[in-house]
This record gives C-alpha cells, sequence and structure tokens, in this order.
C-alpha cells in the first residue's frame, strides 16, 4: 500500500495525525472518549448517511495550515473532512454545548419518552444523548404529533412517533437490498417512514434496518415485550450461514434466546467481520433461529460498563475491566477520607483538590468552591 | 424615469413572440456573444459588470461562473432557478410572463460562456401558464435556429428544457433543486461538494436566478463595464423589485439602485405611498426571510442616513439595525397591520416548507409557529417571548440549508424591533384579540447620540 498522506488535526487539545480524506467525526473517534461528538444519523457503514440530525455540530477554530480562518458556522463534525492543522473545538466550546442542548432538545420536542415501553430502552442512542447533552426539562407544551400506524410486514414494527428521521434505514435499504420499499413521505414535522403503498419489508437482509435505527422506532416483532435488554445476557455467537457472516450476538436468559443482533462496537455500529467487511446478518439468523443449539456460543459479550446492560448480573471479570493498580499506587501518597471515583480523574474528583488536607469528610462543597476558585 | 434594462421592452405589444422580440433588438447580444466574443471574454464582461446574484444571497455571478469545473469529458450544466416561491417575491414570473425571450437570450449567452449544451429552466409547479409560455417561446427559438445543433454555425449546441416543479418552497434552494430535478426529493444536499463540482448528475453545475441570467443580455449588449455604471458601489445594474402589501401601485418595478427607500414608497413612479394615506409602520424590504423594519429604520439608518434601495444600503446596521436586499419582494405593511399576526404567517410558512431533514428546523419551525399562535389567540405568556428568541437562536446555522435561517430571521427580527407590540398582546389578552397596537412610535424618528 501507498504511502499516505497524514494530516495533523487537533480535537479539543487533542492532537492526532490522520489519513486524508478523514471526517472530523473519525477523528475523534480514533482520540475516543468525551472528545468524539455524539452522532445520531451517521453510521460509518453506510454511504451517503450523516450530516442530518445536527448533534455533531462542532466549532472549527482553526480551518487548516494554509488558510488559518475560523469557519464561521459550527460545522457537521460526521460530514466534514479534516484538513492539515485544523483546530476542532467539541466539548471545549460554549458555543457548541450550547447548540447540541439545542438540537437534544429538538429532537426531543416531539419524542413520546414512551422509554418505560419501549423495546429499545437501554440501549437507546436518544437516551445516551439526552443524558449525555440535554436538559432535565423540556419548554415544549404543545401536543406532541402522531401518525396514522403503519404495518411493515410480519418482522419489523414501527413505531413512528419516536422516529428521529435519521435517514439510516433508507440508506441500508438501498445498500443492502436490491429493491428499497419504504422510505420517507412528506416534508417537515409531518415527513415520516412509510412505504408506498402498504407494502411489507421482506427482503433477506432488511432485519438490519432494526439494529441501525437509533430509537426504537424500528424493533423487533419476534423479540417485541419479551424481555428488556438489561435482563438479558448478551453472548458472542456464530453458525454456518450460507447467506450471511452468521457472526452475531445471542441475548439469552436462561438458556432461552430471546432476541438475535448482529455485533456492535463502541459507537454502537455493527462490527467488522475478520474479513473487513461489515457484519450484517440475515434475516433468518436474526428471526428464525432462536434455539441455544442453532448457535456455537463463542462467550460473553463485553459491554461498557457504562451502559444499563452491563449492570446487574455481571460480577467480577465478565464485562467489566477489573482496575489493576493497588488503591495505595492511585493514591499517590494522599490518604483520602472519601473514596470516590478514583480511577478516572473526573470533574467531580479534581487532582488539585487534596482530599487529605480536607478536615473530616468532604462534602460536595470543598469541590464547588475550590473549582469556582481554581 | 430610471434606467430600464430589463423591462424597458415588456409594454410592447406582442413581444412574447419571436418575431416582435427580434424585431425590438432581440438576440442581438446573443448573436454578437456566440460569433463575436470568446467564452473567456463573456466570463470577463460579467465578472466586470459586477453583477450580483438576484435570487437572494447576492453572490457575484461572474465569480460563481469561474468556480465551474472542468473537468475533461464531462458534460456541465446550466441549471436557470425559476422556483420563485418566497412570499413576497414575484419579478420573475413577471420576467418570464412578458418576456420569455429575454430569458431564453440570456440562458443561450450563458450556456455557451459555461459551454453547457443541456440547459435547464426548474419552474415553479404553480407557474404552470408561465411554463407553457416558456415551452412555446423555446419552441420558436428553436425554429429560428437560436436553440438546437450548431447554433448560427459555431458548432455549439444547447437545448433549454423546461422543468416543472411539484409546488415546494424548499427547491428553490440550488441542491435541493438539482435534486428534485435530478427526479429524486427535493432534500438539500450536505455542502460541500460544491454544485460547481458536483452538481446536476454529479457533473459541475452553475445554479442561477432568472432574473440573473435575463440581466446577461444587456451586459453583453452595452459591455460590462458600461452596465457597472448604473447603481452605486458594489450594487451595479438595475434589480427588479417587487413590490405589494399596502401600497397604492403594488406591481413589478425596475430599479437602477440609487434611489431612496422613501422615494420607493412614496413617489409615483414606484409605489405611489401607502394606501388609503395611511402611515407606513413596517417593510420586509427583500421577501419573506429577510428581517423585518420598523418605519424609522427602513427610511433612515441608524447613523440618521437616508436608506438606498440597493444591496449595502439596505443591509447597513446588520441584523442589529438593517435587513437584506435579498430576492426583491418588498413587503409593506402600514398601520393597521399587527406584526404578531404577520410574523405568524411567515412561521407558519416556514413549517409547512420544511424538508424535514435536519432537526432543528423540522422541529423548531413548528415549535415557534405553535408559540406565535398561542401569543396570537391571546394565550401568551411573557416567557413565551424569550422562548422564541432562543429558539430562533438555536435554528440560525445550525442547519444544513439556508432555510432555517430564512425561518429564524423572520422571527429574530419581529422580536428584536416589535418586542413592545408582542408585551402588548401578552398583557392585553382580551383587548389583543379585538384591536390593534397600531403605529405607536414605530414611525418616530431615532435618537441617535452624538
Amino acid at each position: 500500500m501507498s504511502e499516505q498522506t497524514l494530516f495533523k488535526v487537533t480535537v479539543d487539545n487533542i492532537t492526532i495525525e490522520v489519513t486524508a480524506g478523514t471526517t472530523i467525526l473519525q477523528a475523534a473517534r480514533q482520540i475516543g472518549g468525551a472528545v468524539a461528538p455524539p452522532a445520531m444519523c451517521y453510521y460509518s457503514k453506510l454511504e451517503g448517511s450523516g450530516g442530518k440530525c445536527r448533534t455533531c455540530l462542532v466549532e472549527v477554530s482553526k480551518g487548516s495550515e494554509k488558510d488559518p480562518r475560523p469557519m464561521p458556522k459550527l460545522v457537521a463534525s460526521c460530514r466534514t473532512t479534516v484538513m492539515d492543522g485544523m483546530e476542532v473545538k467539541n466539548i471545549t466550546s460554549e458555543k457548541v454545548i450550547d447548540a447540541r442542548a439545542g438540537v437534544v432538545e429538538f429532537l426531543l420536542l416531539n419524542h413520546p419518552l414512551d422509554c418505560p415501553i419501549c423495546d429499545q430502552a437501554g440501549e437507546c442512542h436518544l437516551q445516551d444523548l439526552s443524558f449525555e447533552h440535554g436538559k432535565s426539562g423540556t419548554r415544549y407544551e404543545f401536543q406532541r404529533r402522531t401518525f396514522k400506524k403503519h404495518d411493515l410486514g410480519k418482522h419489523i414494527q414501527l413505531h413512528m412517533t419516536r422516529c428521529i428521521l435519521c435517514y439510516r434505514c433508507v440508506f441500508t435499504a438501498d445498500q443492502l437490498t436490491n429493491k428499497r420499499v419504504h422510505g420517507i413521505l412528506d416534508r417537515g414535522d409531518h415527513a415520516e417512514i412509510a412505504t408506498h403503498i402498504e407494502k411489507s419489508l421482506d427482503n433477506d437482509f432488511i432485519g438490519n434496518v432494526i439494529d441501525v435505527c437509533p430509537v426504537g422506532a424500528l424493533t423487533d416483532k419476534t423479540f417485541r415485550f419479551k424481555n428488556r435488554v438489561w435482563f438479558l445476557k448478551p453472548m458472542d455467537a456464530h453458525r454456518d450461514c450460507p447467506t450471511c457472516s452468521g457472526r452475531v450476538t445471542l441475548w439469552n436468559r436462561g438458556d432461552e434466546v430471546f432476541r438475535v443482533t448482529a455485533r456492535k462496537d463502541e459507537w454502537g455500529e455493527i462490527e467488522d467481520t475478520p474479513e473487513g467487511k461489515p457484519g450484517w446478518i440475515c434475516n433468518t439468523c436474526r428471526f428464525d433461529k432462536k434455539h441455544a443449539n442453532d448457535w456455537v456460543i463463542e462467550g460473553p459479550r463485553e459491554i461498557s460498563r457504562h451502559s444499563v446492560i452491563a449492570q446487574g448480573h455481571y460480577a467480577g471479570n465478565v464485562g467489566t475491566t477489573l482496575p489493576t493498580e493497588t488503591f495505595k499506587a492511585v493514591n499517590d501518597g494522599r490518604a483520602p477520607h472519601l473514596l470516590m471515583d478514583i480511577h478516572n480523574e473526573s470533574e467531580v474528583n479534581l487532582p488539585s483538590v487534596r482530599l487529605s488536607e480536607i478536615d473530616g469528610p468532604s462534602h460536595g462543597s470543598n469541590f464547588k468552591t475550590n473549582s469556582k476558585n481554581a | 424615469m430610471g434606467v430600464k434594462l430589463l423591462l424597458e421592452k415588456a409594454n410592447v405589444p406582442g413581444i412574447r413572440t419571436y418575431d416582435v422580440y427580434r424585431r425590438e433588438g432581440g438576440y442581438v447580444a446573443a448573436e454578437k456573444a456566440l460569433k463575436e466574443m470568446s467564452i473567456e471574454a463573456i466570463v470577463e464582461e460579467v465578472k466586470k459588470s459586477g453583477l450580483r446574484g438576484r435570487g437572494g444571497a447576492g453572490f457575484p455571478a461572474g465569480m460563481k461562473w469561474s468556480f465551474i469545473a472542468k473537468p475533461e469529458g464531462v458534460p456541465r450544466h446550466l441549471v436557470c432557478n425559476a422556483d420563485e416561491s418566497e412570499p413576497g417575491t414575484f419579478k420573475d414570473r413577471y420576467l418570464m410572463e412578458f418576456l420569455p425571450h429575454l430569458l431564453i437570450e440570456g440562458l443561450l449567452i450563458s450556456s455557451y460562456a459555461l459551454g453547457s449544451n443541456d440547459t435547464y429552466i426548474y419552474i415553479r409547479g404553480e407557474y404552470a401558464w408561465v411554463a407553457q409560455i416558456l415551452e412555446d417561446a423555446i419552441v420558436e427559438a428553436t425554429k429560428n435556429g437560436w436553440l438546437g445543433k450548431n447554433i448560427l454555425g459555431t458548432g455549439f449546441d444547447c437545448m433549454i428544457h423546461v422543468h416543472r416543479g411539484a409546488g415546494a418552497y424548499i427547491c428553490g434552494e440550488e441542491t435541493a433543486l438539482i435534486e428534485s430535478l435530478e427526479g429524486k426529493r427535493g432534500n438539500p444536499r450536505i455542502k460541500p461538494p460544491f454544485p460547481a463540482i458536483q452538481g446536476l448528475w454529479m457533473r459541475p453545475t452553475v445554479v442561477n436566478n432568472v432574473e440573473t441570467l435575463a440581466a446577461v443580455v444587456p451586459i453583453i449588449k452595452m459591455g460590462g463595464e458600461e452596465y457597472a455604471k448604473i447603481g452605486v458601489g458594489r450594487s451595479t445594474g438595475t434589480k427588479l423589485i417587487s413590490a405589494c402589501g399596502n401600497i397604492n401601485k403594488p406591481g413589478v418595478y425596475e430599479i437602477d439602485m440609487t434611489i431612496s427607500v422613501e422615494d420607493f414608497i412614496y413617489s409615483d413612479e414606484y409605489c405611489g405611498g401607502i394606501a388609503g394615506g395611511k402611515k407606513l409602520k413596517a417593510c420586509i424590504p427583500g421577501g419573506s426571510s429577510v428581517p423585518i423594519l420598523p418605519a424609522n429604520l427602513l427610511l433612515k439608518t441608524a447613523k440618521g442616513e437616508t436608506r438606498y434601495m440597493n444591496y449595502e444600503s439596505l443591509s447597513d446596521g446588520g441584523f442589529a439595525t438593517g435587513s437584506m436586499m435579498g430576492s426583491g419582494g418588498f413587503i409593506v405593511l402600514d398601520e393597521d397591520q399587527c406584526i404578531v399576526k404577520n410574523t405568524l404567517t411567515l412561521a407558519r410558512f416556514y413549517r409547512h416548507e420544511s424538508c424535514g431533514q435536519c432537526s432543528p428546523c423540522r422541529e423548531g419551525t413548528g415549535w415557534m409557529e405553535k408559540i406565535l399562535q398561542k401569543i396570537e389567540l391571546g394565550k401568551g405568556e411573557m416567557s413565551d417571548i424569550d422562548l422564541l428568541w432562543d429558539i430562533q437562536r438555536k435554528i440560525e446555522g445550525n442547519t444544513i440549508c439556508p432555510l432555517g435561517d430564512a425561518a429564524a430571521w423572520p422571527v429574530a427580527a419581529a422580536i428584536r424591533h416589535f418586542r413592545d407590540e408582542f408585551e402588548w398582546h401578552i398583557n392585553n389578552r382580551a383587548l389583543s384579540q379585538t384591536s390593534n397596537f397600531g403605529l405607536q412610535h414605530y414611525a418616530d424618528p431615532i435618537h441617535v447620540p452624538a
């Protein structure tokens, strides 16, 4: 492979070298953590996706080494490619945080917030997004919009009220199936996902729209109201499938397979197969193979410990990373009265606050006064 | 009488037909351009003329032309944006309806300059009869050898196709127009790539407004430098203004951008004053999406200088105390008009026309409309005004295409200049249902600190 041009890009004061043509979002994801902007509509495995939800807006404070002018508006990081010497502000920019809170509010405006009865709850990107970037209340006081119900066939359940119109399922059908039968009808705030007219989605790969849907608009009918995802135990498994890669995650409770999905990475996207292709799975694997003996089980699936799915049933070394350092090493000579989240130097655990110097148990006020003075 | 370049012959009987148009000096510019001028020379003339895009943004047309990519073996396209759907703007319709051959001549010259063999007119769906007029004119022009193969023996082929839109305002945005022309859903594309690089069918494309392309004809006829002498500063040439609202003589006027706003409204040559002898309250000077101005800021800038009908003067003071030339939809409101109701009407329009692709515009426009509706119906709260301000702030600049900005600006300007009228609506709920806030102090002179 020929040598590729490397561009230096700085996101939130962290500099990284990426190949030319990389988007800001992908560069930020390579840095990882909170630096990566959230993305509701962008899906790296789907060509042409992104740019619509506006949650990934970032501020470009320096265009490039050649042309250091800042970009006048916030840009969608998922569709803007990096330039050499570009400086990007994500969570370090007040403007971005303000605009993002606005976008979250807009996305939730007409969202029914029926999480208690939604099958997506627990693995919903909109839940994560509003938790991380949104406000606790809404200023919207009008009736939320509703839609006429459409039946999409025996496999896929459509809840149009939950949809955020990310267009991911449209791209999926365009790129995975030979004929797309659903799409966006109407425009503006009454635009909806539907088929024209009343068709069912029955292509062999159409089930993948469930996996790409960031919210609970498209859910698995065979799993509907069967269980909550956080009661289930995700297991990596595979089978010899003639049509797809056959690499899946089984969602079990006891020995019973409740649901089959593709394997998703930390960004909620389909993982690549060892051959480097996106691991889309076919409808047979997803909807029909619901017995443990259909599958070769590889082992428990790693779930981020921040996810509600990891809570409750995993103790010890499954799905969580245990710290290897001792308390003594982490404390570095300090003798804190209060053990907090000492593994990360988080906002709460300000390293500038010497816990050992606080007389008696420390309170939130110790940290607040200090952070103000700092 | 001001200079007339575009509408000079509009009143000649039968000018719609080829014979009369040709007799009145039509197609002379096309002949000159195709026979005597090189492609570079035409682009150079347009650049020299300082012609700015007449569709709203005011981007220099010559510059836009020079951006077009010219890869080997890839056809290029010129698209004429006749999807004029902005409330208050109807200048293109007038031009196309009465002088279809002027547009075709302009299109021919521009197509030649840009190397477009297939040129499209994307016309607003509701202008069905105008589309027919254009179709007839194209047939006539083709019969007389001005379109088709080997025009005037130069070896240049050009065909003009008329495409009727299906009634969406958003298709006036150039990338949405291109999508729609390709037969897809009219969603704006994410830029970059710009149409000059990848436009219609991923080929280099220039999208220009009807008036811009028609103005190419007088530019070629008289030369770019002569054209630039008309007007003032960077506002060269003439501009069509479609005046409407509470005025005595609504209609399309061609102005040379040196007259003052006051003259334009009150002189008998143009609007002829406010209808019914009433007083001027406010005006939207450039089509519904530009900020509204109260009478005192409209006639004089914040510095106390006279405001003129040109790009620079109308935008003097930025959005704080100025507005924009926009597409030239001049909407005049008299003392009996209610700003809240007016803003609601505009917000409803933008809610209806939002394509629904990106979330701030899709959700925000509907939200603003509902709050304005609430205030208009006498159910508003004081906090609603701040909420409206916050919503428009979060839409503006955060959307894919300028429709979000266009929806936010009128609301922002209405609150900025007419906040007391909103407050009056909220404080006098019952009264606001039966009477009007009136002119109040909006026409009073502004005190300019020395």
